[in-house]
């Protein structure tokens, strides 16, 4: 019997998942995203795609995976929305980018370490939104509420958890 | 690669956003509203149509299920309830009936001044129905998708209302599916008017999801509680739709010297589930309003004539001691001299509407008029016997 050996914490820890979860998994998350705020309004303040790509992202442990992943993700949110074609498409390419970046250096199988990963990279996308609609597109309405975006981000956690967990299921080790 | 993707999505970016020579002049801000509101451009359609396309029929699916079932549990508890709904409702009708009557007399002198002063009315005509089936998921983009499109007769630019007031416009449209934009979008705007001051404003949205007027100075008049509703200006939505009631007003530290008056809107902007979509309008009165105006204004002229013939046989009060005068025909005279075919209570009391009773054959000190005013009487003086009546009516 032929013995694998793991030589770095990236061999370790790398995922991959079968085609059809790496589609349906964002898809439905973006569904759900459009359609569940029609019903609960306040569910708009969470962010379920931004959720699939930091999943995502830190499972393949690749960055190259991560940004497209992101982007893809991102500008099929951009298409429901009134914006121009790549707001989110670059906001969600550099979480997703840095999610596998920070998943080589921690345990991303950690709640804690999960949690504490969703809650920063929510508020860095909301910070890269906000720099997006101010100088590349110099919409001067937009505003950043603190507040708000802290609200936001620990919601984000909340949901994040038993998420992960769900979609750990459906992980296969390369 | 992430500085390659990103750089090509900048640049697509900038192509987006990239105005008309005509626009270049307006401030970024405002072109950026303006890119938010208005239709997209060929190729950034296309793709905005794959993106719709690929999630509508999911969203009209789902839509379909959540409607059948809570259809079934709906018709279930509103059998439950029908009977008082149905008497709740047939009082409803009654009162708005003389409401309707009551306002039909205005409503045609409001139009006959209106053609005297060669005003262009708008009328809606027509409208499409259509479901809310989906969001854009997204709190910074207040945008909405219904489940009618070009199919049914829909254009960009149409204006979306509810029974309860107005809700945006058309933005974009797909075969089957359309791209509402809402009034709360930093992006929307409308024409209005404040109905008690007649002050026109512009109504946004914000970044928040509030609607505001942001381009009016500090007025004492405008007071919280005004209603708004669209002044027609904008071409968009037609005159006089209720869009809200003033909520607050308050100085805009970031546009002085002019205020922040918000808006509470009138259609719950976030529990949508039915929109209609005003598909045309015409400068006069719809067939079917017509005849509801003719209706309502024959009940009025009924409730007229009932009302001067009850005046006519009722007296009216009258200052003390002066004398109620008698009703007469169209030559002045009494319209009889039998006192017994005139109605009315006994002479110079407030009339009750009832027949006048006969005499009293056996007058006794309970008949009208046997015994004197209490004004007269003196404390322990012995009770005088019965006398007859001394009424106009009692024989000599």
């Amino acid at each position: 019997m032929a013995e694998r050996s793991y030589t770095s914490r990236e061999e370790l820890d790398q995922y991959g998942f079968h085609p059809g979860v790496s589609v349906m998994a964002p898809l439905v998350c973006i569904l759900l995203q459009a359609m569940l705020p029609k019903t609960f309004p306040w569910l708009i303040h969470i962010d379920l795609p931004l959720i699939a790509t930091i999943f995502f992202a830190v499972s393949r442990r690749s960055p190259i995976a991560g940004t497209v992943t992101g982007t893809l993700i991102g500008l099929f949110q951009d298409g429901l929305t009134n914006h121009p074609f790549g707001v989110d498409g670059i906001a969600k390419g550099v979480v997703g980018y840095v999610a596998a970046s920070i998943g080589f250096a921690v345990d991303v199988d950690n709640v804690i370490n999960r949690i504490g990963l969703v809650f920063t990279l929510s508020m860095a996308q909301s910070g890269l939104l906000y720099l997006i609609a101010h100088w590349l597109l110099g919409d001067t309405s937009y505003r950043f509420l603190p507040v708000v975006e802290l609200i936001s981000a620990a919601a984000n956690c909340v949901v994040a958890v038993p998420m992960f967990a769900v979609l750990d299921r459906f992980r296969i080790r390369d | 690669m992430l500085i390659a993707i990103v750089l090509m999505q900048v640049i697509a970016l900038a192509m987006q956003v990239q105005r008309p020579s005509s626009v270049a002049d307006v401030p970024s801000a405002r072109a950026m509203e303006d890119a938010g509101a208005a239709p997209d451009g060929k190729h950034v359609s296309l793709l905005r149509r794959w993106t719709v396309t690929a999630m509508t029929p999911l969203e009209t699916a789902v839509h379909a299920t959540s409607v059948k079932v809570r259809g079934a549990w709906g018709n279930y508890v509103d059998l439950l309830h029908t009977r008082q709904t149905d008497a709740q409702l047939k009082q409803e009708v009654a009162r708005l009936r003389v409401e309707e009557a009551s306002f039909a007399e205005d409503a045609q002198q409001g139009r006959r001044l209106q053609k005297l002063l060669d005003f262009k009315q708008q009328y809606v005509t027509s409208t499409v129905a259509a479901q809310v089936i989906g969001t854009s998921g997204s709190e910074r983009s207040h945008v909405l998708y219904i489940d009618k499109g070009s199919d049914d007769g829909l254009k960009p630019e149409q204006a979306v209302i509810t029974p309860d007031g107005v809700v945006g416009k058309i933005r974009d449209v797909f075969p089957h599916t359309s791209q509402l934009l809402l009034i709360s979008d930093p992006s929307s705007g409308a024409g209005v008017i404040l109905a008690t001051t007649r002050i026109r404003g512009i109504v946004k949205g914000t970044a928040t999801g509030r609607v505001e007027i942001d381009n009016l100075t500090a007025d004492s008049r405008i007071k919280v509680g005004e209603p708004v509703v669209t002044s027609g200006g904008d071409l968009v939505f037609p005159r006089g739709l209720p869009v809200g009631t003033i909520e607050s007003i308050a100085p805009d530290p970031l546009h002085q010297p002019y205020t922040a008056i918000r808006i509470k809107t009138a259609a719950n902007l976030s529990r949508l589930e039915e929109v209609l979509v005003i598909t045309g309008t015409s400068a006069e009165l719809p067939p079917t309003a017509a005849q509801d105006a003719d209706a309502a204004e024959a009940t009025a002229e009924a409730n007229q004539r009932a009302a001067d013939l009850i005046a006519e046989k009722l007296p009216g009060l009258h200052p003390d001691g002066e004398a109620a005068p008698a009703a007469a025909g169209a030559d002045g005279k009494p319209v009889s001299d039998d006192p017994e075919s005139q109605v009315g209570g006994a002479v110079g009391y407030i009339n009750s509407g009832l027949p006048r009773p006969k005499p009293a054959v056996h007058p006794d000190k309970y008949s009208p008029g046997t015994v004197p005013p209490a004004a007269e009487l003196t404390p322990g003086a012995p009770a005088q016997a019965p006398q007859k009546p001394a009424t106009q009516s009692s024989p000599q």
